[in-house]
């Protein structure tokens, strides 16, 4: 007999959904079918049992082989490289729980790492736009009940947040919203027709780059002023029939992603998507968020906010935290060798961070924690598999409306493959040892 | 029939590339979703090569090979999609102009037929460029 557990949350991504069913042995050690979930949760789980996966750790050896080794001596090659290097960089930490990232955080102040998370190459300039001017925001249960007036601004969730649209922004029928996706307007800026683009009220092609200046525009559009003919590719009717759109709705909602944040102006480009926010207040309710990627990277800012101020790129080098993006941030560490070891947990720096990033943590002693075969792990002196998260433990991740959220376990991990939190548990007492602290 | 076209890089997700990378980067359904680089149909007639032939996009800061591929999500006559992955992240801009941030999207690539060229696999294209031993 088979079992089914009900109310799983997905360890994918941002939107973190949790109506998931998977049916399990009875045994509770094969997960067998997954129900609700989008096709990449879906793939997530079923992943998790794949007959060819990694369950010990292993050694990068001389001549390109791989050697297994026990937990043991993988806790004692990490503990060694981070008591031994002058400034290691700690980076990672997005797909695990808050609980590991917690104890990730105490090795990283004992050891006196650069401790970053993947908003370095997310929404990292979102959170510098945030630490200027504020966020006005809101939960997704919000969006769901009121917002009438949608805009996904450089973001795609139809591929990249595949329920986002289904449970909460476009379609549910919420309270205010009665009517699903007949109560509401949708908005898309992005320079692709994109999936999501597809489905718009109002798509406005922003030549690539150009955000800034087409935000700009909005903001003189609410105020009736004049605008030139074209501004960023979009004509200025066009502009003016958005704003419009906007400026008429009950509760409106601006969605955005990597095509502000990882565009020339970057930080400057959330800056102003936020006076926007702000202005269309003074005619209606808005608010703004960001679609965060990782299912758990705003779990990581919030713990690393809690425990020493800053939500990402913490340098603990000196003793006590300092945060200045663009220096203590992982690419510019890297790029220019300011690190003598690299732990990833949780992330793939090997396929997501650009190749000359890449190149120096291949030169450096690294430790590679991931459940899956990764370029990151492919090119580190150790790696270590453990159990998935969501999947094989559960524990405290946050959504990308800072709604934390416990996951659950629904079957066991292969036997005598840790978790996440047990190995770094292991790592920090080890650690301790041998720095004496 | 251009020999090679210019065209603005982004990179991104796809629903392809999320299933690709949880069913495992090892796997050659890695390359197939993120060894591409997605372009408009006018880009093809400019460039003079059929669709899913094998290309060269070469910027600044490195050259990967690739398969040209029709946009699904066109049109976008003027830039090429490579969805995220090391096959974008041999060629995009990594400067951060101090924010912590690579540019990531609008890198100004220079794409030429390679026909006969192979794209390497993700985790193999890393190792080759990170100079890593092999068994």
């Amino acid at each position: 007999m088979t079992k089914t557990v009900t109310d799983v949350i997905c360890p994918f991504c941002g939107t973190l959904c949790d109506d998931v069913e998977v049916v399990v042995s009875d045994d509770g050690k094969k997960l067998l079918e997954v129900a609700n979930a989008c096709v990449i949760g879906t793939e997530k789980f079923l992943h998790s049992q794949a007959s060819d996966r990694v369950i010990r750790p292993r050694m990068h050896q001389d001549d390109g082989t791989w050697k297994e080794v026990s937990y043991d001596e993988a806790v004692e090659y990490t503990a060694q490289m981070l008591a031994k290097a002058k400034k290691p960089l700690m980076y990672g930490w997005s797909s695990t729980n808050c609980e590991a990232q917690s104890v990730g955080n105490e090795i990283a102040e004992i050891s006196r790492a650069c401790c970053d998370n993947t908003a370095a190459v997310c929404h990292g300039t979102t959170l510098i736009a945030v630490q200027d001017i504020g966020l006005p925001t809101c939960t997704l249960g919000e969006v769901k009940n009121r917002a009438d007036r949608v805009i996904f601004w450089g973001c795609n969730p139809a591929h990249a947040h595949p329920r986002h649209m289904s449970r909460y922004s476009i379609f549910p029928r919420g309270f205010f919203t009665g009517k699903g996706q007949m109560s509401r307007k949708l908005i898309v800026v992005d320079p692709r027709v994109t999936d999501t683009a597809k489905m718009a009220d109002v798509h406005l092609q922003v030549e690539q780059g150009k955000d800034y200046e087409l935000l700009n525009a909005l903001r003189v559009a609410f105020r009736g002023e004049w605008l030139p003919d074209v501004v960023a590719g979009i004509p200025a009717e066009k502009i003016r029939e958005a704003a419009d759109m906007m400026k008429s709705g009950r509760f409106g909602i601006i969605f955005f992603g990597m095509g502000v944040t990882q565009s020339l102006s970057k930080n400057h480009n959330i800056d102003i998507a936020i006076a926007v926010t702000k202005d269309l207040n003074e005619y209606t309710k808005f608010s703004i968020m960001p679609m965060r990627g990782h299912y758990n990277v705003t779990g990581s800012g919030e713990v690393l906010a809690w425990q020493y101020g800053f939500p990402y790129s913490v340098d603990l080098s000196r003793g006590f935290a300092r945060y200045n993006p663009g220096e203590t941030s992982s690419n510019d560490l890297l790029v220019r060798g300011e690190v003598d070891a690299v732990f990833v947990l949780g992330s793939d720096p090997g396929a997501h961070f650009p190749i000359s990033s890449v190149r120096k943590i291949a030169q450096l002693p690294s430790v590679c924690v991931d459940p899956h075969i990764t370029p990151t792990s492919e090119i580190s002196k150790l790696h270590v598999p453990v159990a998935f998260v969501g999947v094989e433990v559960g524990g405290n991740c946050y959504r990308m409306d800072n709604v934390p959220i416990d996951a659950r376990k629904v079957v066991e991990p292969p036997e005598g493959v840790l978790t996440d939190e047990e190995f770094l548990t292991r790592v920090n007492k080890r650690l301790a040892e041998l720095v004496g602290a | 029939m251009a020999k090679e076209i210019t065209l603005n890089l982004i990179s991104g997700r796809t629903i392809q590339q999320g299933v690709a990378i949880e069913g495992g980067k090892e796997k050659p359904l890695y390359r197939t979703a993120c060894g591409i680089i997605e372009m408009d149909p006018s880009d093809f007639k400019k460039l003079g090569v059929w669709k899913n032939s094998n290309v060269r996009v070469t910027s600044n800061y490195g050259s990967v090979i690739v398969k040209a591929t029709e946009t699904s999500q066109g049109p976008h006559p003027g830039i090429g999609f490579i969805p995220m992955g090391p096959w974008a992240n041999s060629v995009i801009n990594p400067d951060t102009y101090s924010t912590g941030m690579p540019t990531f999207k609008g890198t100004p690539v220079k794409v030429e037929v390679a026909m006969n060229e192979p794209v390497l696999l993700g985790i193999e294209l890393v190792q080759k460029l990170c100079g890593v031993k092999t068994a």
